[in-house]
């Protein structure tokens, strides 16, 4: 499963991963609609963590699409709050 | 992945199709792709040119900044060789907080310089990839039979379209911090300009009142420190903190009005907030 954390780059994390990955995601969003800056900001530190932990970079000859795209990891709380709708965080 | 990371997907998709909509055959994909790869880069390195240009100017502030800190300092060792100790205090508390405005450009030019390298970095990948796309759309059209050479071009259009989308952000979200910052400098040179140096101290980013007034305290007792160190230093003692300061009260910043009356160095912190 490739694995992609906005401005950060690519990461081929184990199939096996993507179960804690999603509890780690569906944690950070329900923090983040409980208004918990606290606690988003500890999941979504360890989310990011994970796949840096258990993921091996992406060699750059490769040019395939991820599978799933992590916010940047200095995203703000107001940032992840903003439901990235719209424009949202990518620049038209 | 319903959460963030499926709706940050579902935005870069958007994103990458808007980028790639626009080619109706195949080599048509490729040739637009290839076109607009070109075309980031080449803003990437804008973008890099703007970050350096901002950093420069931060710099030239940061020198100017050294320059009243001294400044500063020779004013207040004047004053109190001429007896004025509220002048060399007003002196000192405006050196003090120059001396923070400095720690914080200091940092400011540093996450720049962070900035960037990372910038840098970025149009090295992306680089590598579109020359990676370029050698591999040449093997796909001598390859591939044309229904299948459709798919494998648009797998590789869409794994360079989200690196191009990525890059794009990463590149705005650089920019945007430059510009915040560039909005800080302009703040604080304006400041500077209208002689309101001491009102620095409410700049400070994201600090709320409990770190301000904890600073404040540090930073007067800083003061009175120095303030002490300086007269030891001028053998000036306590002779010349009499009621000479009197004269001061004018060039002095809305501090206690009582400071003024005490006679010799505060021993506690003696700031109003």
């Amino acid at each position: 499963m490739i694995v992609r954390i906005a401005t950060e780059g690519q990461y081929e994390v184990p199939d096996d991963d993507a179960a804690t990955l999603e509890q780690l995601d569906n944690d950070a969003v329900a923090a983040c609609d409980a208004g918990d800056e606290q606690q988003f900001q500890a999941t979504f530190t360890r989310l990011i963590e994970h796949v840096r932990d258990k993921g091996q970079p992406v060699p750059e000859d490769r040019l395939e699409p991820s599978d799933v795209i992590l916010p940047p990891p200095d995203v703000s709380f107001e940032e992840a709050q903003a439901e990235f709708s719209g424009e949202g965080l990518i620049p038209g | 992945m319903p959460g963030l990371s499926g709706r940050m997907s579902t935005v870069i998709k958007a994103k990458i199709s808007k980028l790639l909509d626009r080619a109706e055959d195949p080599s048509e994909t490729l040739e637009y792709s290839y076109q607009k790869q070109i075309e980031l880069l080449q803003n990437v390195k804008k973008g890099i040119a703007d970050v350096v240009t901002s950093k420069k100017r931060l710099q030239l502030q940061e020198q100017k900044l050294r320059d009243q800190v001294v400044k500063l300092d020779t004013q207040a060792r004047q004053a109190l060789a001429a007896g004025n100790e509220d002048l060399a205090r007003v002196a000192l508390e405006r050196k003090n907080v120059a001396q923070t405005e400095l720690q914080s450009l200091d940092s400011q030019i540093a996450q720049l310089e962070q900035q960037q390298q990372q910038m840098t970095e970025s149009e090295q990948k992306l680089r590598a990839k579109i020359e990676q796309f370029r050698s591999k759309k040449e093997v796909i059209k001598a390859q591939y039979s044309a229904a299948e050479a459709q798919v494998r071009i648009s797998e590789a259009a869409t794994g360079v379209g989200e690196e191009m989308a990525d890059v794009g952000l990463a590149m705005q979200r650089a920019l945007d911090k430059t510009e915040n910052m560039k909005a800080r400098a302009d703040a604080v040179q304006e400041l500077e300009a209208a002689g309101t140096f001491e009102d620095l101290t409410q700049l400070g980013s994201g600090e709320d009142d409990i770190d301000r007034q904890l600073r404040e305290l540090s930073s007067g007792s800083e003061v009175d420190a120095e303030l002490a160190r300086m007269k030891a230093e001028l053998g000036a003692g306590s002779k010349s903190a009499g009621e000479i300061g009197a004269g001061s009260e004018a060039a002095a910043p809305a501090g206690d009005p009582a400071e003024a009356e005490q006679a010799g160095p505060s021993p506690s912190a003696g700031q109003a907030p």
